[in-house]
C-alpha cells in the first residue's frame, strides 16, 4: 500500500467510495498518526460508507458499534454471561469444589461475552472499528470511549487488563445532535463531510448504479444540487440520489429533459416528507430542470 | 497497509519548528483546542510526503487541528494568513465600530437599567409588593432561599427602581434557575423502575439468600433530563425585562446539562456558547457582542422561521421543551407566526410562552401575533416577577 494520496483515492474509488482530496488525506493520516477519525455531516452524506469502504480496501473486518441513548459498558465493551455462570455454579454445588476454584472457573474467558469495543482490540488482524452516531450516546460513554481510544486496553476487574493485539482503525460519525466533548474532538482527526459537488456526485452515481451513462449521471447530480438548495424539511442525501438514479434507469430514462413527467413522478425517491412533496410541485420541478444542462 | 515509520523530528530545522509553534499558537488564539500531542504529530507530518505540496499539507493539518465545523470553516483562512501571509478579511472591525453608537449592548441594558429608571423614580407609583419590602410584613415559608426573595418576589421587574434591588433580583433569578435544576434531578432519580432484569445486581443481592435470586432487581431506560431550548426576545418593548431574563437564562444554561439559548430581535442569534461562560458579567459581555442590534424592533415570525429552518433539527429532540420569553409584539404577519408556531409544535414536546405582560392588570393576549401563536402554546404564563419564574419549576418537573 502506498502513501500517495491520489493512488489511495483511486483505490478507494474501486471499492465504491468516491472520496474528495480532503477525506483521502484524513484517511491516510489515521494510519500515519494512529488517531481515530471523526466524521461530521448531515444525515445521508455517506459517513458510514467511509468506514465500509475502508474495511473493503484494507480487506479486513468491519466492527460496528451503533450508539444510542443509554448505551453503557455492558453493551459496548463486555458483559459476563450471567445465565451460564449461574448454571455453572449450580452444577458444581454437589461436587464439593471449593469456592476459589468455582470463582476462577466462572470468571474465565469462557463466560465473557465480547461487545464491539473489546472485540475490536482482540482481533489478529487490525479491523476497522466504526462507532456510528456517537452523539447519540451519553457523555459518560464518551468518557470511557476516550479511555479505550487513547490506551487501546480494557480493564475487566475479575479478569485483569486486556491489551490490544492489534490497533483498530477507528472511524467515528456524528450527526451533531449533541455537542461532543473537546477532549474527544482533540483526540480525533476531523473531517466535515458535505453534500458532494455535482461532478463528484455524478462519479458516485457512475460507480454505484449499473447502466448509467455519464451525461445522465451529471444531469441527475446537477438537478439534485439544485433541489438541495430549495427550502426542504428533509434534504435528500446521496443514498436518495442513488435510489433515484436506479429508478430512472429502471424506467428507461435516457435524458431528463425528455422525461419531465417521469422525473416528477419519481420524486418520491428523494422527497421524504409531506411538506416537501407539497412544496416541490410540477412547476418547481420544471423550473429546476430548466437550469440543468 | 504497512504503517509508515516517520523519521525523527530532530532533523527538522529549528526555524521551521519555531514557525510551526507560532502557527499552533495562532490557532489556539483563534479558539482551536490544540494540545501538545497534536503539535508533535504536526511536526512529524512535516517529514511525510504530504509536506511536499502546500495544499496537501493544508488538508492534512486541517484534519489534524480541527475539532468542529466552525474550526473547519475558518481553518483555510488562518492557514493561508500564517503560511502565505495573505491577509485575513476581518469583519470584526467593521461591525464593532459602526454598531457601537447606535445600539445598546446587553451589559448596558442590565447595568444601566436601574440608574436610568432612577432619574424618574419619583414619578413611579409604588406597587403593593414594594410596600412589603418596607414593612417586612411578608407571608413566610413560600420558598427556600434568602429573605430578600420574599420581598422582591412579587415586584414587577419594571417597577424595581433601586439599582441594588435590581442587582439582587438578577442574582435571585440566576439562583432560582440553578435551584430548579437540582430539584428536577432529585425527582428523576426516585422514579427508577424498569422492565428489564439487571442480572449483575440481582446476583449480587442473591448472595444474602445463599445464591437463590429472591430479590429481583429491575432496570429500565434511565430517566433523562429534559432538554431546554430558550428563545429570548431582546427587542425594545422588552427592555425592562431583558436584563433580568438574560440572567435567568444564564443560570438555566449553566445548570441544565442540555440547554440551548437563542436571542432574537429582528434576527435570531445562537448565544449558548457565550452563555457557557460561568461568570455572569463576562457571559453577558460576550453575548452582547454576538447580539448586535438589541433593543430595536421584533420580528418573531422571522426569527422562528430561522430557528425552524436552521436550528430545530439539531437542537430539538422528543424531550425538548421550548421556552419563549417574549411579549408577543410582532411587526410581522400574524398568520406566518401561527404557521411557524405550528411547525415548531410538531417537533418538540412542549412550548411554554412566558409573557411579562400577563402580570399587568387587564392584559388580554389580543395583539395579532400573540393571538395567532396562542393555540400552539402549552403553557402561557406570566413572567413579570420572581414568583412567576419560580412557579415554572413544577411545570418543568412534570415533563
Amino acid at each position: 500500500m502506498t502513501l500517495d494520496r491520489d493512488t489511495f483515492a483511486k483505490d478507494l474509488a474501486e471499492t465504491g467510495y468516491v472520496a474528495d482530496d480532503g477525506l483521502a488525506t484524513a484517511l491516510l493520516l489515521t494510519e500515519m498518526l494512529n488517531r481515530p477519525l471523526l466524521l461530521e455531516g448531515e444525515a445521508g452524506v455517506g459517513k458510514t460508507e467511509v468506514a465500509k469502504a475502508l474495511a473493503k480496501l484494507e480487506n479486513t473486518d468491519l466492527i460496528r458499534l451503533q450508539c444510542y441513548e443509554g448505551l453503557d459498558r455492558s453493551d459496548a465493551i463486555y458483559e459476563w454471561n450471567y445465565q451460564r455462570q449461574l448454571l455453572a455454579i449450580k452444577a458444581r454445588e454437589g461436587s464439593g469444589a471449593d469456592a476459589e476454584t468455582v470463582e476462577e472457573a466462572v470468571f474465565s474467558e469462557k463466560y465473557l461475552m465480547e461487545r464491539p469495543l473489546l472485540a475490536a482490540i482482540r482481533q489478529d488482524r487490525a479491523p476497522v472499528l466504526l462507532i456510528d452516531e456517537v452523539d447519540r450516546a451519553d457523555e459518560e460513554f464518551e468518557a470511557f470511549l476516550l479511555e479505550i481510544l487513547s490506551d487501546y486496553q480494557v480493564s475487566i476487574p475479575e479478569l485483569g487488563t486486556v491489551h490490544a493485539t492489534s490497533i483498530p482503525r477507528v472511524v467515528l460519525t456524528s450527526n451533531g445532535t449533541r455537542e461532543l466533548s473537546d477532549a474527544l474532538r482533540r483526540r480525533c482527526l476531523y473531517h466535515y463531510v458535505d453534500y458532494p459537488a455535482p461532478d463528484r456526485e455524478a462519479r458516485i452515481l457512475l460507480n454505484r448504479v449499473e447502466g448509467l451513462d455519464a451525461a445522465l449521471a451529471l444531469q441527475i447530480a446537477e438537478l439534485m444540487a439544485k433541489l438541495r438548495k430549495e427550502d426542504l424539511a428533509k434534504v435528500p442525501g446521496v443514498a436518495e440520489t442513488i435510489d433515484w438514479a436506479a429508478a430512472l434507469i429502471g424506467l428507461g430514462t435516457k435524458n431528463l429533459h425528455d422525461a419531465r413527467e417521469l422525473v416528477f413522478d419519481t420524486l418520491a425517491c428523494v422527497l421524504k416528507t409531506r411538506e416537501d412533496q407539497a412544496r416541490v410541485t410540477r412547476e418547481v420541478t420544471d423550473r429546476l430542470l430548466g437550469k440543468v444542462a | 497497509m504497512s504503517p509508515l515509520v516517520l523519521e525523527s523530528p530532530a532533523d527538522i530545522g529549528a526555524a521551521l519548528r519555531m514557525r510551526l509553534a507560532g502557527f499552533v499558537r495562532s490557532l489556539r488564539d483563534s479558539g482551536f483546542k490544540v494540545g501538545l500531542a497534536e503539535t508533535k504529530d504536526a511536526l512529524a507530518l512535516l517529514q511525510s510526503p504530504l509536506a511536499r505540496r502546500g495544499h496537501s499539507l493544508k488538508r492534512a493539518y486541517r484534519a489534524l487541528f480541527c475539532g468542529r465545523r466552525s474550526d473547519w470553516q475558518r481553518f483555510d483562512e488562518i492557514f493561508d494568513a500564517f503560511w502565505f501571509e495573505r491577509g485575513v478579511k476581518s469583519g470584526i472591525k467593521i461591525s464593532g465600530t459602526s454598531a457601537k453608537k447606535s445600539m445598546k449592548t446587553i451589559r448596558e441594558l442590565t447595568d444601566a437599567q436601574g440608574s436610568r429608571q432612577d432619574t424618574i423614580a419619583g414619578d413611579v407609583e409604588r406597587q403593593p409588593g414594594e410596600e412589603d419590602e418596607d414593612t417586612g410584613d411578608t407571608p413566610s415559608g413560600r420558598r427556600e432561599g434568602a429573605s430578600i426573595a420574599e420581598n422582591l418576589g412579587q415586584v414587577d421587574f419594571r417597577n424595581i427602581n433601586d439599582p441594588d434591588a435590581m442587582e439582587k433580583a438578577h442574582q435571585l433569578a440566576e439562583r432560582l434557575a440553578k435551584s430548579m435544576r437540582v430539584r428536577l434531578t432529585r425527582r428523576d432519580r426516585q422514579k427508577r423502575k424498569g422492565p428489564r432484569l439487571d442480572l449483575r445486581r440481582t446476583i449480587r443481592h442473591s448472595i444474602a439468600h445463599g445464591g437463590t435470586p429472591i430479590e429481583l432487581i429491575k432496570k429500565g431506560p434511565r430517566q433523562r433530563q429534559l432538554r431546554l431550548v430558550i428563545l429570548l426576545d431582546a427587542s425594545g418593548s422588552m427592555n425592562n425585562y431583558t436584563g433580568v431574563f438574560t440572567r435567568f437564562v444564564h443560570g438555566m444554561l449553566d445548570n441544565f446539562r442540555e440547554a440551548e439559548a437563542f436571542l432574537f430581535h429582528t434576527r435570531l442569534v445562537h448565544v449558548s456558547s457565550a452563555l457557557s461562560e460561568r461568570d455572569a458579567a463576562r457571559a453577558l459581555d460576550r453575548m452582547g457582542l454576538m447580539a448586535q442590534g438589541m433593543g430595536g424592533g421584533t420580528k418573531i415570525s422571522e426569527a422562528l422561521a430561522d430557528f425552524n429552518r436552521w436550528h430545530a433539527a439539531r437542537v430539538i429532540h422528543s424531550r425538548t421543551c421550548v421556552m419563549i420569553l417574549s411579549d408577543g409584539y410582532d411587526t410581522g404577519d400574524p398568520d406566518r407566526l401561527g404557521a411557524e408556531m405550528a411547525a415548531l409544535r410538531r417537533r418538540c414536546k412542549r412550548i411554554a410562552w412566558l409573557n411579562p405582560l400577563i402580570g399587568w392588570d387587564g392584559y388580554e393576549p389580543v395583539a395579532g401575533g400573540m393571538a395567532a401563536a396562542l393555540p400552539h402554546v402549552d403553557l402561557f404564563a406570566p413572567a413579570h416577577n420572581l414568583d412567576s419564574l419560580a412557579a415554572l419549576e413544577p411545570y418543568l418537573a412534570k415533563l
